[in-house]
């Protein structure tokens, strides 16, 4: 590996952590788009500060396109309170607009603008090592690895010093202003931590791709735990993974390193959203399809609770009268045969002493609807975990 | 360029009118789709498909290795639709919120197409050129054929709109009540999702993916604050859509460097802007007159009530009072007790006021206006 190598993949694996923590409490908030929303309305203030700073590194540009995306935020609450619109449409009208008002200014001054909307918006991490920082003639590394490390370093301190009250106003607002933690200068914390991420990460990565860097590790780390401190941990892994994956992925196709990290991202999670233990696709699925099997059952043994005569208990009977398929049928009198619920004479089904006893008490669960009823059944059955 | 020079070319020059006509026909189908999204509460759809529609464009080119619009926008449309069923998926079989899916969906699909661009861009082909104007739209690439294929497209999805008016109507407004009904509410759906879907993949050329949403959003936000009926709202929208495209265009084409998606944008904008503040039922300006009108008139009755409060204790109600003995009740001026007399409720004589009849029976009934 050459050094330019590893300064990129340095470069990406902090850009990948510092996104990664806003992005957990955005997921947790449900607020998701609005790191959406902040990438594409900064470029106005990105282009304003380019305009009075001529650097796309310099700390006034980062301010100033931060202060964009507060405002963006606060834009968006304003219209949302006046309830003529939606959220969700609210935020859907803010950033259009400022984007396009950021790609007029562009264009106007395409001229004298060393600009372009396409490295605002897709970035290019391959070019970051050749943006030195000079410091007093000493070549100290690139300049966005300066960037992106104080940025993360801030993001650090500020999570461990208000870990507490991040937890408390995300989970529950309520309690965290009867405790004296404004849910708000929360809030417009996590605005402007998750504002200056995007517009320090924007350069490396594009607008587009911080959401991805944001969102994506997040959501899949809350498919795997319900552990906020274990999401956080599980999200900066997802990210350091597409951010190092991801740089060698680019490096053998030869395309965009963004791109290939935002995939490696997305193939992540379309493998835990698939085979996630207990909140993955394949799971609740099977879990549901187990529900429904053992629904039948019970309706089953319901029915034969109800009915002493031979007739409506003959095997063949059942499958008119409660009207299953034949092969659910039959996986439902199996499914009783192996729990020890029923015994067939003569093809005639009657319930076992086990499987009145458990009839009784779905019975008297149904009825009262208390969960006691069913505390000795939840080991058999799917149904009554959830 | 000026605007008259704008309108006299519109009629003569090729370019300016086949753009002129698909920014507007565009704008319609947008609008009258979009009022749907607005409803059904689905408004950043619009943003998340028109992202999750990028590698469909680059795969689409990958295979057939042809650069022809038709098959690019069908590729477009394939992978729209599986970004917006993964969307519904994730948020109806997992705990995920509808935001984390359209955001995941948009900026991975949106990364994964990103990487297939560039990864094209590295190929030996010279034909590549051009496909990242899908990224921000270029309305100057519109050529007759395309315009065309709009007309044909917003054509269909007005007879369908028609033809399932009644279905769409009521799944909008009660689902669940639909499902009892007996209709096939999975089916309709489904259909109104495509739909929107089409509208978005056609709008990717002209306007660009970022920018799609909001061709989608503004003109039915700024139709929903004019009206309550849904007919009259889809109309609406297709009008502003329609304005916003062809003023848009006017705009970006009578200045340099003036890309038409940003214009048409922020032309919506300020008609959303416009509506919000001046429609008359929920605009913010008449919301906030009739506020104050509700207040003053609150103030008068407030008077009224204790002037009756004095007035009930003597026989004749019109007995004169000096005015001095309000001073315990804070809330009138010189100008309150004109308007009360204006309305015939009291008389005003030097310093001192009386009840009228009229005053008296308004006071009394302040409190059971329901049997006016």
């Amino acid at each position: 590996m050459t050094s330019p190598q590893i300064e990129i993949q340095v470069i990406a694996a902090i850009v990948a952590i510092s996104c990664a923590i806003p992005g957990v409490f955005l997921v947790l908030r449900k607020m998701a788009l609005i790191s959406d929303a902040i990438s594409h309305s900064i470029l106005p203030g990105i282009v304003a500060g380019f305009f009075i700073t001529q650097d796309l590194n310099s700390p006034l540009l980062i301010l100033l396109a931060a202060i964009t995306g507060v405002i963006t935020v606060v834009l968006v609450e304003t219209i949302q309170k006046t309830g003529l619109v939606k959220e969700d449409t609210a935020i859907g009208l803010v950033f259009p607009a400022l984007f396009s008002i950021g790609v007029i200014l562009i264009a106007k001054n395409a001229n004298d603008v060393h600009l372009d909307i396409d490295a605002v918006l897709l970035g290019e991490l391959a070019f970051a090592p050749f943006d030195r920082l000079i410091l007093s003639g000493m070549d100290v590394g690139p300049k966005s690895l300066w960037l992106m490390g104080s940025i993360l370093l801030i993001t650090v301190s500020l999570l461990f010093l208000f870990f507490k009250e991040l937890k408390v106003s995300t989970f529950d607002a309520g309690l965290s202003s009867a405790l004296g933690i404004s849910p708000v200068v929360m809030h417009y914390g996590l605005m402007s931590v998750s504002s200056v991420t995007v517009v320090g990460a924007f350069d490396a990565v594009g607008a587009i791709l911080v959401v991805a860097l944001m969102i994506a590790p997040a959501a899949t780390a809350y498919l795997l735990t319900s552990d906020l401190k274990r999401m956080i941990g599980l999200s900066i892994g997802f990210g350091l993974f597409a951010a190092i994956g991801g740089y060698w992925v680019a490096h053998v196709l030869d395309a965009s390193i963004s791109g290939s990290m935002t995939s490696v991202l997305g193939l992540v999670f379309l493998g835990v959203y698939l085979f996630a233990p207990q909140k993955g696709l394949l799971a609740v699925l099977y879990r549901q399809k187990q529900q429904r099997t053992e629904v039948s059952l019970i309706t089953f043994l319901l029915h034969l609770n109800n009915h002493s005569e031979e007739n409506e208990r003959h095997i063949n009977h059942l499958n008119e009268h409660i009207n299953w398929q034949k092969v659910r049928s039959k996986t439902v009198v199996d499914l009783a045969l192996k729990n020890n619920m029923i015994t067939i004479k003569d093809e005639v089904v009657s319930l076992t002493d086990k499987g009145n006893d458990f009839t009784q008490r779905a019975l008297e669960y149904i009825l009262t609807n208390k969960d006691e009823r069913i505390e000795t059944m939840k080991d058999d059955f799917f149904l009554f975990r959830g | 360029m000026t605007f008259s020079e704008y309108f006299e070319l519109l009629f003569s020059d090729y370019t300016l009118r086949t753009i002129t006509l698909g920014t507007a026909v565009l704008g319609a189908i947008c609008g009258m789709l979009g009022s749907f999204a607005v409803l059904r509460k689905q408004s950043l759809l619009g943003d998340a498909i028109s992202h999750a529609a990028l590698p469909g464009i680059a795969l689409a080119f990958l295979i057939t290795g042809a650069k022809d619009t038709n098959i690019l926008l069908l590729g477009a449309l394939v992978s729209g639709l599986i970004g917006t069923f993964w969307i519904k998926g994730m948020t109806s079989k997992t705990h995920l919120k509808s935001d984390t899916a359209l955001g995941l969906v948009l900026s991975l699909f949106f990364g994964f197409g990103m990487l297939l661009l560039t990864f094209i861009q590295k190929q030996p082909n010279a034909n590549q050129a051009g496909l990242d104007k899908y990224l921000f739209g270029q309305a100057a690439t519109l050529v007759e054929d395309d315009v065309r294929l709009m007309l044909i497209v917003t054509g269909i999805s007005l007879c369908i709109l028609l033809l399932f008016w009644k279905e769409f109507k009521i799944l909008l407004f009660d689902a669940d009540y639909t499902k009892t009904l007996g209709f096939n509410t999975k089916f309709i759906d489904v259909l109104i999702t495509f739909f929107i879907v089409l509208a978005i993949v056609l709008g990717l050329q002209t306007v660009g993916v970022v920018l799609m949403s909001a061709m989608l959003l503004a003109p039915a936000a700024a139709a929903r604050q004019w009206t309550n009926r849904l007919s009259m709202m889809i109309l609406l929208a297709a009008i502003f859509g329609i304005l916003s495209g062809v003023i848009g265009t006017a705009i970006s084409a009578s200045q340099n460097n003036l890309s038409t998606g940003p214009v048409i944008v922020l032309v919506a904008t300020v008609f959303v802007v416009f509506s919000f503040i001046f429609s008359p039922g929920r605009g913010l300006l008449f919301r906030e007159i009739r506020f104050r009108n509700n207040r003053k008139d609150l103030q008068l009755k407030k008077t009224l009530q204790f002037m009756y409060g004095i007035a009930k204790t003597h026989d004749n109600i019109s007995h004169p009072h000096a005015i001095r003995i309000l001073n315990n009740f804070q809330g009138f001026t010189k100008k309150s007790l004109q308007q009360m007399e204006d309305k015939e409720w009291i008389t005003l004589q030097g310093q001192q006021w009386a009840l009228t009849h009229k005053g008296f029976n308004e006071a009394m009934n302040l409190y059971n206006k329901t049997h006016d």
